[in-house]
């Protein structure tokens, strides 16, 4: 149990940590790493939205960006070390080895906190995805150091501290977070929460490679099959760049064709509120929000949602939105570009038929005329 | 087989109000409930118990108050509840209550037996941050399963458990063994009634409570503020918006003019997002 380990640091005593009084120990720690996922070949996207993040932290503090990539020996890996690189990254940390193939907590808490221990960085972002929240969670209890979740805003202070802000209280406040005494400073971020960075080929940089110290035997678990989504489709609503969404505003589950309708319509991905996946009217990976997706589309049309805190930090990010409600008040006409007061199950229909008929080539050609 | 549920009583974050002044959270009056999310592991707990026996005791850390939580998980028919609570517990972050959570689930193996599974829920609403089951795991060498959907099996007699799991794009089958900590997915079951009998028995438990000496806890300072690694330095109220959304006037209009003036406003301000709209959907 590492709770009894002898050398575990020995925390400031109480209000005393809310000064930084960084131990002798953790001065040598330096630069930002950013893990990369990778799962099945793909690296999430995650990863390089932090990579983005991290590049203007690393440049703050003046030091340099790592990506850490862990994966089977195969291409897949060695391509997500070029990405690293296409994505900022100043060097990369990279662990391949068989055990690594599918992820599973052990053999990746273990490559983990190996390179932790040994290259020493102050800041240590991951995707708060499944796989990086289950990472993270360990790294952190084994590493004994402080992990802010969920962050939606990561900034560097007077004193090189990390300012980890998060939600906090379903989201209707928001709190600044330090991990100022211990190294490395954690912390997960939603996909979609920041923005994606452009990709340079700028080739490949540096790559230093460990190895891993475990061996199949000493891992407990096994992986005995995967199974894909077989709604893959569902999978890109995160990524969407326009969303349409409907909330309990539609008054029935038959009502929620018509946004599917027009998401059709302007190939768009739909979505929806919580309650309507409450209700079973949906399936969870609609929903939209803090509890649900977090999404970032040129575009998003909310019909008939009200816009409360948990809906407005998953949406927010939006570069234009437009709300359709019946109530003048509603919190949505709050953080909306464009609202139009009226009955979205009247209105989405005419909304849909316009955008076909302004949308379709031929009558285009025929307004050209 | 013995089952260990870890649970938190939260607010009832629908019914939380910020002060439109202050900026800070009015609790008064806002009910606490069950963390959602554990009630989905209770659940599966208790089912693993009804069909292999043994007993389920479910744990909170708290004040005293969380001993109603502790209550109700009794009447869903669970066998016995401990109550870990002390002021040495007040302010801890994620690592500090995965400590104390820890050490308590030890002392509950050494008094009524050492758990096969501990359950958590995914996560919980009101901390969000699905870092305090694994961090229980870490600190008790157990094996980790998180966002477990389904139990697919358990060999009691081989020590073997094979799960579902959810993760980016899919589902994994893993097997692994006993004993585990396992944190269940939302929507996988449905909590039961909880019988009669189980609420008579429920009124008239005695619920274990632990200080943290009582719990085995020795070295207070990994507990509470002092053994937080994070400190929160900063909570205030996201900046508003200044102006409200532009609203189309509705007024003596047709549905057809009031969607064609619509798309005209989402176009003139964002005038790249036609072509695209017009390549993808046309
Ligand atoms: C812990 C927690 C997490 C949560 N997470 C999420 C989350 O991730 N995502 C989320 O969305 N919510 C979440 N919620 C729920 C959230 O607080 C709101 O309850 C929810 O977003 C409301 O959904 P709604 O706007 O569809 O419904 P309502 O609040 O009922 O609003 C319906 C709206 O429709 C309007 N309306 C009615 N009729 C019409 C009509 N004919 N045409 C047009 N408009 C009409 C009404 O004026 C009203 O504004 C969470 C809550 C909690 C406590």
């Amino acid at each position: 149990m590492s709770s009894a380990n002898p050398d575990t640091p020995r925390p400031p005593a109480g209000r005393a940590g809310m000064k930084k009084e960084l131990p002798e120990r953790f001065r040598d720690y330096r630069h930002v790493w950013v893990f990369i996922e990778l799962e099945r070949g793909q690296v999430h996207p995650v990863s390089f939205e932090l990579l983005g993040e991290g590049r203007k932290l690393a440049d703050k503090l003046g030091v340099q960006l790592a990506g850490v990539v862990l994966g089977p020996p195969e291409e897949a890996t060695q391509n997500a070390v070029a990405e690293a690189f296409a994505y900022g990254a100043d060097l990369v940390y990279f662990i391949d080895a068989p055990l690594l193939a599918d992820y599973r907590n052990e053999p990746f808490t273990k490559a983990m906190t190996d390179l932790v221990d040994t290259y020493k960085p102050e800041i240590l972002l991951l995707g708060a995805t499944t796989l990086g929240r289950d990472l993270a969670g360990s790294v952190a209890t084994t590493l004994l150091t402080g992990l802010t979740a969920d962050c939606t805003e990561l900034d560097v202070d007077a004193d090189g501290s990390l300012a980890a802000t998060r939600p906090t209280f379903g989201g209707s406040l928001l709190c600044t977070i330090y991990t100022l005494n211990y190294r490395p400073q954690m912390a997960t971020v939603r996909p979609r929460v920041m923005p994606m960075p452009q990709r340079a080929d700028r080739g490949i940089g540096r790559v230093i490679t460990h190895k891993l110290s475990l061996v199949e035997h000493e891992i407990v678990t096994k992986v005995l099959g995967f199974l894909p989504d077989s709604q893959s489709g569902t999978a890109n609503l995160a990524y969407a760049d326009v969303v349409v969404a409907g909330g309990l505003g539609l008054g029935g589950a038959e009502n929620l064709q018509l946004v599917k309708s027009l998401a059709r319509a302007i190939g768009a991905e739909f979505g929806c509120s919580r309650p309507l996946v409450q209700k079973g009217w949906m399936p969870a990976d609609r929903q939209i929000g803090q509890t649900g997706k977090t999404i970032r589309p040129k575009l998003y049309i909310a019909a008939g949602i009200s816009g409360a805190i948990q809906h407005r930090v998953g949406v927010e990010a939006a570069d234009l939105i437009v709300a359709i409600n019946t109530d003048p008040n509603a919190p949505i006409f709050d953080f909306a570009h464009l609202g139009i007061v009226t009955d979205a199950v009247r209105f989405l229909p005419a909304l849909t038929e316009a955008f076909t008929r302004r949308l379709s080539p031929h009558s285009r050609d025929k307004l050209a005329s | 087989m013995h089952i260990v549920v870890s649970i938190k009583q939260v607010p009832d974050s629908a019914q939380i109000r910020v002060h439109p002044v202050t900026n800070t959270i009015m609790r008064q009056g806002v009910p606490t409930i069950i963390n959602p999310y554990d009630l989905f592991a209770l659940e599966e707990a208790l089912r693993l118990r009804d069909a292999y026996g043994g007993e389920v005791t479910v744990l909170t850390m708290g004040p005293p108050m969380a001993e109603d939580s502790l209550r109700k998980a009794l009447g869903y028919g669970a066998d016995r509840a401990v109550l870990l609570t002390d002021r040495y517990f007040a302010g801890s972050d994620t690592l500090a209550t995965s400590f104390a959570l820890s050490q308590a689930i030890a002392k509950i193996g050494e008094t009524f037996g050492p758990p096969d599974v501990v359950f958590t829920g995914k996560q919980t609403i009101d901390g969000d941050t699905a870092q305090v089951g694994p961090g229980i795991a870490k600190r008790l060498d157990l094996v980790q399963l998180t966002y477990v959907a389904k139990i697919a099996s358990i060999d009691l007699a081989a020590r073997e458990i094979t799960v579902e799991r959810r993760c980016e794009g899919g589902t994994q089958k893993l097997k692994s063994s006993l004993p585990c900590l396992i944190t269940m997915l939302e929507g996988t079951n449905e909590m039961r009634r909880g019988s009669v009998e189980d609420a008579l028995c429920a009124a008239r438990s005695r619920i274990v409570k632990w200080s943290a000496a009582e719990a085995g806890i020795e070295d207070l300072t990994k507990c509470g503020l002092r053994g937080s690694p994070t400190v929160v330095k900063r909570v205030f109220a996201p900046t508003a918006r200044s102006e409200k959304a532009a609203q189309i006037d509705t007024a003596e209009k047709t549905l057809r003019d009031l969607a064609d003036e619509l798309i005209v406003a989402i176009f003139t301000r964002q005038p790249a997002l036609e072509p695209e709209l017009a390549f993808e959907g046309a």
